[in-house]
């Protein structure tokens, strides 16, 4: 295939550094949102000497390198830091400041940072988290904003540099603004991330869906979405319902049942082996909301993404139709994703796959 | 027979500060954990009648905890706030440090007078906020807790034997003597809790339990439904608090490892119920979702949906298309057998 000049060409992992000053929440964010820690648990981490990797192991392999807040990579006095092992194959820098707390130093310490890597790698993202912004008034988060994005566009035009692609987001561990921002930051590095957006387009249109999310399914974070205008309300339940499923999926569905129970299941009267008593071979929910009656969909589409989407009201009743068109749509995606994925990881699902038909 | 409506007086106590009114608010108001902290002090009793299914008011004695209110209860009004009481529910702050003692003092003075004007109470005993201890020490801070307050509940009832039976307390008690006390087992379980996870779910489904009325019925019949359509396992819940009224589960359904799944799925299924209030706008105790089916391909089948005008019903069934829609329709044709949760049951003798 042609490769797309727009789409951002890291090779191998691609990378998210998570900096910022001691106890701004970096290793909060990266707990709540890549290992599921309640939030109200970050009370009791200690602070990061050393840096952390965590790695996102899905539909896309990322690592995050989880700074600790002391460290200077650039004016250390002790060490010098291998800036382009560092740098060099980056998807993004994501820079959290405490918004709680009194910021000019981290401003200016960002400010210093992207200096530094304006010079030799222009092309990195910088994503500012303006965090802990739970508690603070819509008013003060505006203020805020509006203040930090100022005091790091004047510096950076003093220095010369104009549009460097920094970016700002209000982020919370206590509510869904985390995996919002999260979203927003990995959908930059998914390559022809266009053309997954239209098959959304597309299904939202023919199934006259109000809005449709295709979901990493373990951290929550979306990776596309149809081209109807952001909705946080929507993310918000539509992220909800993906826990409720996958709250289900652990208690009902982990386990193995007993050979009996399969026996008598595929005994009299129904003399048939369970996979063909059921229609659909992946997950799939839905959920009538009381009011107007509007159901909100999911479908499994393959072992890390699901697909969820908000219907137009009594639109229940033609589940049977909507259902075809879904079908369509998650063996594009899957075709899709089995085209992105590097060789090796396609290598090993076959091998799976195979061990899978031997048992 | 089915038995009547019942009202069944339950005294929620402890320090103030402790958390009783934010549990109320979660369990009953579908409050959410993080809009309690707002709330002030209650200022002497709050009582509220809560409907419990058709048949069954609670009336919630949510007794402020600061120590005038706490001392006024134990003496003027001791008669009043203690008689009649089909439940006590006493909740301890775990974190309050320092303060234990007197905390236990108030405790064992609550209980004497309990003891006193209801012996047939039963006494709930919560040690709550259990988020704020590191998890790793969680379960040993509440053993310890556990042995110190059976040790100081003991005390006191045997205190209370001991003394000669309070003649207006129990005009037709005969007295015993000193010698012979007989040995109240006084009705106690203990829960660790906390407003951030499903453990407040888990002790109040257990307070709630033993005060509904007709839950053999309920518990056969369920039963029956859950052998005729082939279920692995059917919960029904209390359409506003969505605590677990009753549960059966198959034989397979047994196996399930997970222990504390009843309080998980009233939890997740509450915060649900949040999420599509803030979506649609409507009011927090409002009727927020008519029905709920995941299928997981050939692992299991599930459905959740309204059942009668108080109760959703939770199915969890084996996987299978026709097994599946055989099973909603069943249901459906069942529920005239549960008409009996709406509502004060029919005189069954008149007939
Ligand atoms: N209110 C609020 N507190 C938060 C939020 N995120 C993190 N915190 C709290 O901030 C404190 C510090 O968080 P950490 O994640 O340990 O900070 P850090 O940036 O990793 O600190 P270092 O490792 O020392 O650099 C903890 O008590 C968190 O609970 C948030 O969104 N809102
Ligand atoms: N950390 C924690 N705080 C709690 C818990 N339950 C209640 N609280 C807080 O304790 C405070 C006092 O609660 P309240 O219900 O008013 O206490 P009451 O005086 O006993 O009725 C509020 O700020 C609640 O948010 C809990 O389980 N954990
Ligand atoms: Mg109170």
């Amino acid at each position: 295939s042609v490769p797309d000049v727009a789409a951002p060409q890291t090779k191998g992992t691609p990378r998210l550094l998570l900096m910022g000053q001691r106890r701004s929440g970096k290793s909060s964010i990266s707990s709540v949102v890549f290992h599921k820690l309640p939030p109200s648990e970050t009370l009791y981490l200690e602070s990061t000497a050393r840096i952390q990797k965590d790695s996102l192991n899905s539909f896309m392999d990322v690592q995050i390198w989880d700074f600790p807040g002391q460290i200077d990579v650039f004016e250390n006095p002790n060490i010098t830091f291998d800036i382009d092992a560092i740098f060099g194959e980056i998807g993004a820098l994501i820079w959290v400041i405490d918004a709680q707390d009194d910021y000019l130093e981290s401003v200016a310490q960002l400010n210093n940072t992207i200096l530094h890597i304006q010079r030799s790698y222009p092309h990195i993202n910088v994503e500012v988290f303006i965090h802990k912004v739970d508690g603070l008034s819509d008013d003060y988060k505006l203020d805020i904003q509006r203040d930090i994005t100022i005091r790091i566009q004047d510096e950076l035009s003093d220095e010369g540099i104009e549009n460097a692609p920094v970016n700002f987001h209000l982020t919370s561990i206590y509510n869904h603004s985390i995996f919002e921002a999260f979203s927003k930051v990995i959908q930059k590095l998914i390559p022809r991330l266009g053309q997954l957006e239209a098959m959304l387009t597309n299904l939202c249109r023919t199934c006259r869906f109000e809005k449709a999310y295709l979901f990493d399914v373990n951290t929550k974070i979306y990776i596309a979405t149809d081209s109807t205008p952001e909705d946080m309300a929507s993310y918000e339940i539509c992220s909800d319902f993906v826990d409720v499923v996958i709250d289900f999926t652990e208690v009902y569905g982990s386990w193995p049942r007993t050979q009996s129970w399969r026996a008598r299941l595929e005994g009299e009267p129904w003399s048939q082996p369970v996979e063909d008593q059921v229609a659909c071979e992946l997950a799939e929910a839905g959920m009538v909301l009381s009011d107007a009656q509007r159901p909100i969909m999911l479908r499994e589409v393959d072992r890390f993404l699901a697909l969820v989407a908000i219907m137009k009201e009594g639109s229940y009743e033609k589940m049977p139709q909507i259902n075809l068109n879904v079908d369509v749509v998650v063996k594009g995606l899957t075709e899709f994703f089995d085209i992105t994925k590097p060789k090796e990881v396609k290598a090993a699902a076959v091998v799976e796959g195979r061990k899978g038909q031997g048992s | 027979t089915l038995k009547k409506v019942k009202k069944q007086k339950v005294l929620l106590m402890g320090k103030s500060g402790s958390g009783k009114s934010s549990m109320r608010s979660i369990i009953f108001s579908n409050f959410l954990a993080r809009d309690t902290r707002r709330r002030g002090a209650t200022i002497d009793i709050d009582l509220s009648h809560v409907k419990f299914l058709g048949n069954l008011t609670l009336n919630l004695w949510d007794c402020g905890g600061q120590e005038a209110f706490m001392e006024n209860y134990l003496s003027q009004q001791r008669a009043h706030v203690f008689s009649n009481v089909g439940v006590l529910i006493y909740v301890f702050d775990i974190e309050s440090r320092g303060d234990v003692e007197r905390d236990l003092a108030t405790y064992v003075n609550i209980i004497s007078a309990l003891v006193q004007y209801s012996r047939e109470a039963k006494v709930f005993v919560l040690v709550h906020k259990m988020d704020l201890i590191q998890p790793a020490m969680r379960e040993a801070v509440f053993d310890q807790r556990v042995a110190l307050v059976r040790r100081k509940t003991a005390e006191a009832v045997s205190i209370v034997r001991k003394q000669k039976p309070d003649a207006s307390a129990h005009p037709q008690s005969p007295p015993f003597p000193s010698t012979q006390i007989p040995d109240v087992d006084l009705d106690m379980q203990l829960f660790a809790t906390s407003i951030w996870d499903q453990s407040l779910y888990k002790a109040w489904a257990s307070i709630i339990h033993d005060l509904v009325p007709n839950l053999a019925v309920i518990e056969t019949q369920l039963a029956s439904l859950g052998v005729a359509i082939d279920a692995d396992e059917i919960l029904l819940f209390e359409r506003t608090s969505f605590l677990v009224v009753s549960k059966w589960s198959s034989r397979e359904g047994e196996r399930n490892p997970y222990g504390d799944r009843f309080e998980r799925m009233s939890n997740i299924l509450k915060s649900w119920k949040h999420t599509c209030s803030k979506f649609t706008g409507t009011p927090r105790n409002a009727e927020q979702f008519s029905d709920f089916e995941y299928k997981m391909g050939p692992n299991f089948a599930m459905f959740a949906t309204k059942f009668t005008t108080n109760t959703y019903i939770l199915v969890c069934m084996p996987p299978g298309e026709a097994r599946f829609n055989s099973a909603k329709l069943n249901v459906a044709a069942a529920r005239p057998w549960f008409r009996f949760l709406d509502g004060p049951p029919v005189p069954m003798s008149s007939s």
